[in-house]
């Protein structure tokens, strides 16, 4: 019905104004609030899982550089919400504007991640599968699998959105922290549920550091122990049907974190293309907050104890 | 005629998945919320073993020193993290709340440095404290020597 009320101009900008409404509104619900102390990786995870009961809520940017074709903005949500010391659950919602195209939503994503041991080791691995349901226009470029190459989203969206994705992907987050840094390795293998699909594999790695190891005993902005730079590297690793790394992307991209006191944390990764398969350039920044006892606001709206 | 057929249809399953989404994520948020507060019914009944963690730290762990023992600026900045980190769980005070037991109780104040450092390192994740190996280790050491500061109190302070 919404569909005859509003013009088709607007209609077309809405997926594009769900997610800041969406992310406004949840800000202006302030619960108490918790300094994040947030790895800056996009792409890469570390074994660092959300504080129960806590949600964060982000909101990140891909601008994308695209030969034979328009450069692109893509967006993402993300509602992180720590279930457990051991369970993690994220909903991502995505959306794209193609410049000289238009804007769509692009899908969701399901997370989960379960951290597989108790206590710290030198190596320390969790557990992370993921349900997506996307259409081929998602340009988030969170992740690079299999034979993803740049030319793959040179069409328009009106093509890219008939092609859809219903995937299972499972990773093996490995990461350890020593001496102030963490070193992080993540296998990853996706399967599309269509029979037709071979398995796909993938990689992600990383490493950073807090710039400063000793906290000052003063609230600081722009003191060093609040930032955290490091490097990431991902792309594809062919499927099952022709693994290695012929027709596949790849990436290097600095990264680094700035943890405000005032609750937020912003992050920028600048990706840079390996080989003539990958974008030029990807550039992702995002902001986060944190909402502790988010899980007992709720729960006392649903009638739960006080 | 047939563009407005496919548009209704469009419109349709946009309004599916919506719904979907919303389904999806209310039962997550129950099966999530279930388990959370069946884990607090576990630290409840088990109070006393909250405090068993500390001697799970293995006798190496235990005999570390504290390389900031004293230091006033280590614990101002100690005290500072605590409150970005901690006291969410145990207290702006650390006197503890529903969600994390006091850190002014005897077990906690009598623990060894390394003790204490051990167990912000590796979390009691079984009973919902997380690892906290994530900040560097001199900000975990400043956090202890602001703990070791707290002054001892008996059971009555509980809040």
């Amino acid at each position: 019905m919404v569909a005859y009320v509003i013009p088709g101009s607007i209609r077309q900008k809405l997926p594009g104004l769900f997610f800041p409404v969406l992310i406004f509104s949840l800000l202006l619900s302030r619960p108490c609030l918790l300094l994040a102390q947030e790895s800056p990786y996009i792409v890469t995870y570390d074994h660092y899982l959300e504080e129960p009961g806590s949600l964060e809520v982000e909101y990140f940017s891909t601008f994308g550089t695209q030969r034979d074709g328009n450069d692109f903005h893509a967006f993402w949500t993300e509602l992180e919400y720590g279930a457990t010391a051991w369970w993690t659950t994220e909903l991502y919602l995505d959306g794209q504007t193609t410049f000289h195209d238009s804007t769509v939503f692009t899908g969701f994503r399901w997370e989960n991640r379960f951290r597989l041991l108790q206590r710290e080791h030198l190596v320390n691995p969790v557990f992370y599968i993921e349900y997506e349901q996307i259409s081929g226009a998602d340009k988030i470029r969170k992740e690079v699998e299999g034979h993803d190459v740049e030319s793959d989203y040179a069409a328009s969206n009106a093509v890219l959105r008939k092609q859809r994705d219903h995937e299972l992907e499972t990773k093996l987050l490995l990461s350890s922290t020593f001496k102030g840094w963490n070193v992080a390795v993540n296998p990853i293998v996706t399967k599309n549920f269509l029979p037709s699909e071979p398995w796909e594999f993938a990689y992600a790695i990383g490493a950073s550091r807090p710039l400063a190891l000793k906290a000052r005993p003063n609230r600081c902005n722009f003191c060093r122990e609040n930032f955290v730079a490091g490097v990431e590297m991902y792309g594809g690793l062919g499927d099952a049907q022709s693994a290695g790394l012929h027709d596949t992307s790849h990436y290097l991209a600095p990264v680094v974190a700035w943890n405000l006191p005032s609750d937020w944390t912003l992050r920028v990764s600048s990706g840079f293309g390996l080989n003539d398969n990958s974008h030029r350039l990807l550039l992702h920044w995002g902001l986060s907050r944190e909402f502790s006892g988010f899980g007992e606001i709720v729960g006392r709206f649903f009638g739960g104890r006080p | 005629m047939k563009a407005s057929l496919a548009l209704l249809r469009r419109e349709r399953r946009i309004g599916v998945a919506t719904i979907g989404i919303g389904v999806l994520g209310m039962s997550l948020f129950g099966i999530a919320r279930a388990l959370a507060q069946n884990e607090d019914m576990v630290e409840h009944k088990n109070e006393k073993s909250t405090y068993a963690a500390l001697a799970e730290a293995p006798e190496k762990a235990r005999e570390r020193t504290n390389p900031f023992e004293g230091d006033r600026r280590a614990m101002a900045a100690g005290g500072k993290l605590f409150e970005q980190h901690c006291a969410e769980c145990h207290g702006p005070k650390a006197g503890g709340t529903r969600k994390g037991p006091s850190l002014l109780r005897e077990e906690v104040q009598q623990a060894t440095p390394g003790t204490l450092f051990w167990i912000l390192t590796n979390g009691v994740v079984r009973r919902g404290m997380p690892v906290w190996s994530k900040l560097p280790e001199p900000e975990r050491w400043q956090i202890v020597t602001f703990l070791q500061s707290l002054k001892v109190s008996s059971k009555n302070d509980q809040p």
